[in-house]
């Protein structure tokens, strides 16, 4: 019994979600390979081999898998898969945009975001918006598997030195191709990694208005996030989204700041470790899962809770 | 060309569910069914690229009981030529509604099928790339923008680190994410009208397609709750609370 672990990466280096998704390997059991496959990613295979708990990593460097392609990736890991009991991913939106392509061509079943491993074959996972979590049982031969990377503590990226190995693929398939991209550029932590996270909602009123949420994230040290109103206001880009469709975080400290606390913007935060609220509205449903609820206006304090920190 | 619009009915996005006492799953009897919101950034998408002349027909597609008619007719009342209904009782997997979507894609040859990139249910995100393996099509997940360029598709697509665009080669896949559009009310007109379209109901086994599943679900389980906790009078008391007792800042 051996786990391929896909590795998340920008093909310079690789993102902390890998380290997750191998601890949720481990808690399977049995030998742990990497795959990085990418363009001229030598550096991220040199990472990866570094990974604690890794014992090989494959590389698979080829133009064609530069963008991490569904169409050109997905056979070359449904034809290293055939190797394996278990292919993982972590639940970024490369790997769901790859890893079902996989498991058709596999002709198996995927099991999505898991937030717990119970045995080889049995895994936990939110449905509906993280209202209900279903314990589900796998037979397929090769399981399929994405990682919510947030449930998983990660493991150490040092003091492993696993082997690396080429590998190749069928390349190229044709049938698409990248034309560009547009990257939010920003000196703060990335959001589903960051230890504390501060968002802001409708309440905020305008995007100038976020000036004050990054005045304070800068000086926790904190990713800004967003509610769905607030990136539909354009108050936010929506790489910012914090939610069912947008991204799953669970840092250790969670501000939200003017969002009123809708079952959407619940499951995508929700694990977080401790939750603060500043709202003006006592009865908004955000108070209802708040460690610590502030009912007042946020325009008078978020610079006070500037000041003070 | 002709598009092909997959949707699914379920649970109204606004309801809050409950678990059964007996762990087999969530209690649906009596409660609010809706299209699956992605599903109607689908359809609106469809009927946008008719509207701008790309589309000639489009057909929407679901597969599931016997009420899923209602949201083929709402898909019909919004600007759908007519629907098709794989009717089934069982709760299939994702993989079994791609291999069931493959079989209608065959049958109808679209240049064109859109999906919602996850229902709001069973929250999966992955028939529509397994739609796209099973067929060999490409796949524009989470878009959201969908141009024609010459006899290729240009889709910009919601990524982690903000947006990408692909072209892909047609037919393709597309799979909608929220900022894709914002979705039309269907008028009364409209819903009186398509009581008249044409809504075709095939079983999975006149389509030739096995429906087994290696997945089993062993019980569904409330999440842990979150107990509230306690309101603080003053910034002060905030930050004070935060550095003495949680100890995270």
């Amino acid at each position: 019994m051996a786990t391929l672990v896909i590795a998340e990466h920008d093909n310079a280096a690789l993102a902390a979600a890998t380290l997750n998704t191998v601890a949720a390997a481990q808690a399977i059991g049995g030998d742990i390979h990497v795959l990085v496959a990418g363009q001229q990613c030598a550096a991220v295979a040199e990472a990866a081999a570094k990974i604690a708990g890794v014992s090989k990593v494959l590389v698979a460097d080829d133009a064609a898998y530069g963008h991490l392609l569904a169409e050109n990736v997905a056979p070359l890991i449904a034809g290293l898969a055939q190797g394996y009991s278990h292919v993982l991913a972590p639940a970024s939106t490369n790997g769901k945009n790859y890893l079902p392509r996989v498991a058709a061509l596999l002709d198996v079943e995927q099991i999505s975001e898991i937030v717990a491993v119970e045995s080889p074959d049995t895994f936990k996972r939110p449905i509906y918006a993280g209202n209900a979590i279903a314990t589900v049982q796998s037979s397929a031969p090769i399981k399929v598997i994405s990682v919510r990377a947030t449930a998983f503590d990660p493991v150490a990226g040092e003091g492993g030195s696993a082997a690396i190995e080429g590998v190749s693929g069928t390349g190229d398939a044709g049938t698409s191709s990248f034309v560009g991209e547009e990257i939010a550029r920003s000196d703060r932590p990335e959001l589903t990694s960051a230890r504390v996270v501060i968002s802001g909602g409708r309440g905020m009123q305008s995007g100038d208005n976020f000036k004050l949420l990054y005045a304070l994230a800068d000086k926790l040290g904190a990713a800004v996030g967003a509610s769905r109103a607030a990136v539909d206001a354009g108050f936010a880009a929506n790489d910012m989204q914090v939610g069912q469709t947008g991204k799953i975080v669970a840092p250790d400290l969670y501000v939200a700041v003017g969002i009123s606390g809708a079952i959407q913007h619940l499951a995508g935060m929700k694990d977080s470790k401790v939750i603060v609220a500043i709202n003006k509205d006592p009865e908004a449903p955000i108070f209802q899962v708040a460690d610590y609820g502030l009912v007042a206006d946020l325009f008078e304090v978020l610079p006070e809770l500037e000041k003070q920190l | 060309m002709k598009v092909l619009v997959a949707v699914k009915r379920v649970v109204d996005y606004n309801v809050k569910v409950r678990v059964k006492p007996d762990q087999s799953g969530v209690d649906l009897a009596n409660v609010k069914m809706s299209m699956n919101p992605f599903c109607e950034i689908a359809v609106e998408e469809a009927v946008r690229l008719k509207e701008r002349g790309i589309a000639s027909e489009i057909v929407a597609v679901s597969v599931g009981p016997a009420a899923a008619q209602e949201q083929l007719r709402t898909a019909l009342a919004l600007g759908a030529d007519r629907a098709i209904l794989v009717e089934t009782d069982e709760e299939l997997g994702s993989l079994a509604v791609a291999k069931l979507l493959k079989a209608v894609v065959d049958k109808e040859q679209p240049q064109l099928v859109i999906t919602g990139k996850q229902a709001i249910d069973s929250d999966n995100n992955q028939t529509g790339q397994m739609l796209a393996a099973l067929t060999g099509y490409a796949q524009g997940t989470f878009a959201s923008k969908v141009e024609q360029a010459g006899d290729k598709l240009k889709v910009t697509r919601e990524i982690d680190g903000g947006l990408q665009t692909l072209e892909l080669s047609l037919p393709a896949i597309v799979t909608t994410d929220l900022r894709l559009n914002e979705p039309r009310y269907a008028s009364l007109p409209n819903i009186m009208k398509a009581k008249k379209k044409p809504l075709e109901t095939v079983k999975p086994a006149d389509l030739g397609v096995s429906v087994a599943s290696t997945l089993k679900v062993l019980k569904v389980e409330a999440p842990a709750e979150r107990q509230a906790g306690i309101k603080v009078g003053s910034v002060a008391e905030l930050v004070e609370k935060l550095k003495n007792e949680a100890k995270v800042i």
